[in-house]
């Protein structure tokens, strides 16, 4: 009998150590990243860092807010192209389409997911950047290379599809039909149903989704850094080109860095991502509980 | 039964998956009384309520064959207007599913939904059927709360006066005091009784207690087949056919 419980004792305390682990892991990167960006940061202020467009590292000018608006661009871009498409093919899938229909086209889907993202970076400068090159650009400004903050969020809202579609399908599908079925018998249609009912019961969801999209094209690098064109300037269009903060990481780090503070600098991009990706993931949950509760049940 | 039956079904078959669910029902449904479809589990009860507002529809490889008139018009029509359809009767299912919206706007769904009502009407409209439920006095100070804050017996209250406020002809029930609390039910039960004055009425129950108390008409099926059809104390007390008699006693269920 005491061996037992005693065994018990000691796995859950085994356990709750390996929890905290990975949970501290959190907290020590974070660290990490700060004491290693304590040159830059002493060099100059945060508000400099952050307010600066001036990215000379010869002679010690670190702006980063191109990066930033770089990040903040193609993000916010591959979401608007990525959001709508989805819920589309959601509601589609799980309220029209056949179950025949849904056995093929799901797994296809799902494949999209395991595509590694540096082949969505080939697609990219393949086909996505000569069609923003010949085929978009042309109608809005005057001349554009197609390496563009456009590019990378078209590639960027392909890649986030299927992680969209296939947790907003799954949340779709515990909708009981009885809640839907009392809707219709109201009279109202199928897609008045979606509108007024499904959608609203679904919201939590489709907020969860749209966070964890969110956050993985913050943090995607190579597909994007492939596409956008990488001059350290403020885009001020979709067809100028961004340099977007996990780039300028990838691009950089190990070379160079016999300039001084250079190192450290990259080491605050690092902290910056880490930082908006913290904050962008604390005000996501607060959002999503305000909506749970407002519509629990 | 003088004028046309609200509901007539003429050879319906219904076959899913390749069962064959419902054999050839052929019934009139009487009006502004209460028929109660009584049966074993699995026997087609809900299926055959079901098929009168095509919420079949949704159940994947369904196939239906005859005819179910409603008012006249075979629903099955491929021009049949299923919302049209469907506004005319009321359907309460075995567990209340209240929309994810205020009490309100639970039962302003159907009439925003089939024209835009002006305010005071919705106001007049919404307290008619709360108050027709029994609700009103207790949820009239907080209408703007969620109905999921309900009890499950106010919440199934409110499905009904959801389904009222289409101004239906008929009602339907799946077994609806099914998830109920012995009170609930007795209120739910009631409302049907009074309701029967204005709204032909047809309940799924497995509960002959409550048949017996509610129902003026009884529909015995088995095994996907209508095995009798009368009046409630005829069935129950004198049934003319064995099976009948045999489920009567609580030897089939």
């Amino acid at each position: 009998m005491q061996l037992r419980l005693i065994k018990d004792k000691i796995i859950s305390k085994l356990m709750l150590v390996f929890t905290l682990a990975s949970v501290s892991l959190v907290i020590i990167i974070g660290v990490g990243l700060y004491y290693r960006s304590l040159p830059v940061l002493n060099n100059s202020s945060w508000g400099q860092l952050l307010s600066s467009s001036v990215w000379k590292p010869m002679k010690g000018l670190f702006g980063f807010y191109p990066f930033i608006m770089g990040t903040l661009w193609v993000t916010a871009i591959s979401i608007i192209i990525a959001l709508p498409l989805c819920l589309l093919t959601s509601f589609y899938l799980s309220e029209y389409a056949h179950t025949r229909v849904k056995r093929i086209l799901i797994p296809f889907v799902n494949l999209l997911s395991g595509i590694p993202p540096v082949i969505f970076g080939v697609w990219g400068v393949l086909f996505i950047v000569p069609l923003v090159q010949n085929h978009i650009a042309p109608h809005f400004v005057e001349y554009s290379t197609g390496y563009s903050v456009l590019a990378g969020g078209l590639v960027l809202a392909v890649m986030i599809f299927p992680l969209i579609v296939s947790i907003v399908n799954e949340v779709l599908n515990t909708i009981p039909q009885e809640l839907k079925d009392a809707s219709l018998a109201l009279g109202a249609t199928k897609w008045e149903t979606i509108k007024k009912v499904t959608i609203r019961k679904a919201l939590p969801g489709i907020v969860a989704a749209t966070v964890l999209a969110i956050s993985r094209a913050f943090g995607e690098t190579i597909a994007v850094l492939m596409v956008c064109g990488n001059n350290a300037i403020v885009p001020h269009s979709v067809f100028d080109t961004g340099y977007p903060l996990p780039a300028l990481i990838a691009n950089n780090y190990g070379e160079m860095m016999s300039i001084p503070l250079y190192d450290s600098a990259l080491m605050f991009a690092a902290l910056l991502l880490f930082i908006i990706i913290l904050l962008f993931n604390v005000i996501s949950r607060i959002i999503l509980n305000r909506l749970e509760r407002n519509l629990a049940g | 039964m003088t004028s046309t039956p609200h509901i007539s079904v003429q050879n319906l078959n219904v076959h899913i998956a390749n069962q064959h669910i419902l054999k050839d029902i052929s019934i009139n449904i009487p009006n502004k009384k209460v028929t109660s479809i009584i049966g074993p589990s699995g026997c087609g009860k809900t299926t055959l309520l079901k098929s009168f507002n095509r919420l079949l529809d949704n159940t994947p490889d369904v196939k239906i064959t005859g005819k179910v008139l409603v008012d006249g018009e075979d629903i099955y029509d491929p021009n049949a207007e299923i919302t049209h359809i469907r506004k005319k009767m009321g359907l309460l299912s075995q567990r209340p599913y209240p929309l994810p919206m205020s009490i309100y706007d639970n039962v302003a769904y159907g009439p925003r939904i089939h024209g835009n009502p002006k305010k005071a009407e919705l106001d007049e409209l919404v307290e008619t059927q709360l108050k027709a439920t029994g609700l009103w006095n207790e949820v009239k100070d907080r209408l703007k709360a969620p109905a999921s804050k309900l009890s499950i017996g106010q919440q199934q209250r409110l499905c009904l006066a959801r389904g009222l406020a289409v101004e239906p002809e008929i009602i339907l029930g799946d077994e609806s005091t099914s998830a109920l609390d012995p009170t609930s039910t007795h209120i739910i039960e009631d409302l049907f009784i009074e309701l029967k004055e204005k709204y032909s009425i047809v309940l799924v129950t497995h509960i002959l207690r409550q048949a017996r108390r509610v129902s003026d008409y009884i529909i015995f099926v088995y095994m996907g087949k209508i095995i009798e059809f009368g009046p409630t104390e005829e069935v129950l007390l004198n049934p003319k056919q064995e099976l009948t008699k045999e489920y009567v006693k609580g030897f089939i269920s």
